[in-house]
């Protein structure tokens, strides 16, 4: 039975520091004028695309390009999805081509899930509604400990719309894994109703929490999921729980701050934060393809994956 | 598990009962000592000479080597380290391994000449994986290979230019080098084969 990425408590410690170590590695192929490993020649990536995305679509791609793969992109739009293909007949297509690995976003979550039944090859999630994205939780992590090493016993802050953040829960699963202590925080409106089970603390108030963290991460607003009105004006979200200038002076010396992107600037996030030297955001960018790398190495360098979880049929 | 990832079939048998030690702590450091005089030798003062340590025990021979061509020359020799594990050709065989660290010197390797160094060698296979490598991080003038042990039995057309010791053996034995910055005490052990026969070198 074949292994898979698809939620970020997947990774046991020593498989997340694996992926992090190898990481570390493929970061210097970044650094080479051939940037380029024949690890994976021969092997087939279906990039598997329901829901928009630039930046995840494209990392995954280079991170499989580099690593010599072959790679095949889907989306949603043009394809006979939108003629009404089902997911299931997607998947049967997919298989029928030989893909070694599939790589999904999809508006539902757990649709990842279900694809992994479906297909010989390791699925790998790069987001499911608002369930998880795990490669994302791993970039993280790799820009966190290049930045301030060790992540045991450091203090993460995420702040924002956790209710709809698919980011916020694989973070929380992760670095929870990895031993980082944890605090959401948010209006209370955008909390998941579970949240109380999550293995982190939640808190109301940015202000009292900044002071002790070593990474603050600011959730965009996902203001295409809110059918409903979660807080009152936007201007009033941002001057309670947005991130400017005079709230980031409240951080430690050494605190990043960081970004999963897309930013709203100007509502979570101030344009002279996103900019300033605290900031992870472009790293974050980069450090995603190398995350990716190590992940697709892992799951199909070898005879069999190195990480991961089976999903029984 | 990582560790053993690194090193695949290096061979534990030679380290229990039956192992024979071929070579111990001086006749390691004699050897390498006259690996540096021969390449002094064959570069003409080696002034373009690059060392890279092939992953785990190449690299500590790397730097040793290193520190021989300065006793010698009295100057410093760029050497770095080389993880071939990307380039392997037995990569499907096995799980997904971790990575080692692959740390050409600052100066790089475009119109150096390069030598390779590993522990042993054996079907040749490693070192052709490290051509490879090599061929992605640049362009040396010439590349050539030192090695503390040939065991013979070669896969693939590849000869080493420095031997530290040639090593007639079976296919039913296993060669193991134990360095002390690895494993605590320098040796070269000779022993039986523990049923699945060695396939790294």
């Amino acid at each position: 039975m074949n292994r898979h990425l698809i939620s970020a408590a997947d990774l046991t410690r020593d498989d997340a520091l694996l992926v992090l170590d190898t990481a570390e590695e493929m970061a210097q192929v970044a650094d080479r004028t051939v940037k380029k490993l024949p690890t994976l020649r021969g092997r087939t990536v279906v990039n598997l695309f329901y829901e928009d995305s630039t930046r995840t679509r494209i990392s995954f791609e280079a991170a499989a390009k580099r690593l010599s793969a072959d790679v095949i992109n889907f989306s949603a739009k043009g394809s006979s999805v939108s003629k009404g293909e089902s997911l299931k007949d997607t998947a049967l297509t997919l298989e029928a081509m030989g893909a070694d690995g599939v790589v999904i976003r999809h508006g539902a979550s757990g649709a990842p899930h279900r694809l992994a039944r479906w297909v010989q090859g390791s699925v790998v999630n790069a987001g499911d509604g608002t369930h998880e994205h795990p490669t994302q939780a791993l970039l993280d992590a790799f820009t966190m400990r290049r930045r301030l090493g060790d992540l045991d016993g450091r203090r993460v802050t995420i702040v924002g719309d956790v209710l709809h953040s698919r980011v916020a829960r694989s973070n929380v699963l992760l670095l929870a894994t990895l031993g980082a202590e944890v605090t959401l925080v948010a209006p209370p409106t955008l909390f998941p109703v579970a949240v109380g089970s999550w293995p982190c603390e939640i808190s109301y108030d940015l202000d009292a929490v900044l002071p002790k963290s070593d990474v603050v991460m600011m959730l965009r607003v996902q203001q295409e999921r809110m059918n409903a009105a979660y807080f009152p004006t936007v201007r009033e979200y941002s001057r309670r729980y947005g991130l400017d200038a005079p709230r980031m002076a409240r951080l430690p010396e050494h605190a990043i701050v960081m970004h999963p992107g897309p930013m709203n600037r100007g509502v979570e996030i101030a344009a002279e934060v996103a900019d300033s030297v605290r900031s992870t955001i472009v790293e974050q960018v980069a450090n995603g393809v190398s995350a990716r790398m190590a992940v697709l190495y892992l799951l199909l360098g070898g005879s069999e994956p190195a990480i991961g979880k089976e999903v029984p049929a | 598990m990582n560790a053993a990832f690194r090193e695949p079939g290096s061979g534990r048998a030679a380290d229990g009962p039956g192992a024979k030690a071929v070579l111990e702590g001086p006749d390691i450091r004699r050897a390498l000592t006259r690996i540096a005089h021969e390449i002094l030798e064959r570069t003409k003062g080696g002034d373009a000479v690059v060392l890279l340590g092939i992953q785990t025990r190449g690299v500590t021979l790397a730097e040793r080597l290193a520190g021989a061509l300065e006793e010698v020359e009295g100057r410093a020799f760029p050497w770095g380290s080389l993880d071939v594990t990307m380039y392997r050709d037995d990569l499907r065989l096995k799980p997904a391994r971790a990575l080692g660290r692959t740390e050409p010197p600052p100066e790089g390797v475009d119109d150096r000449v390069v030598v390779l160094v590993d522990d042993v060698l054996f079907s040749g296979r490693t070192v052709r994986a490290a051509l490879d490598a090599l061929n992605d991080l640049g362009r040396p003038r010439a590349v050539q290979l030192a090695v503390l042990v040939d065991r013979g039995h070669r896969d693939l057309p590849i000869r080493a230019d420095y031997v530290g010791k040639n090593l007639p053996t079976s296919m039913r034995e296993t060669v193991r080098v134990l360095l002390a910055e690895n494993d605590g005490r320098d040796a070269v052990l000779l022993g039986p084969v523990a049923g699945t026969a060695e396939e790294d070198e």
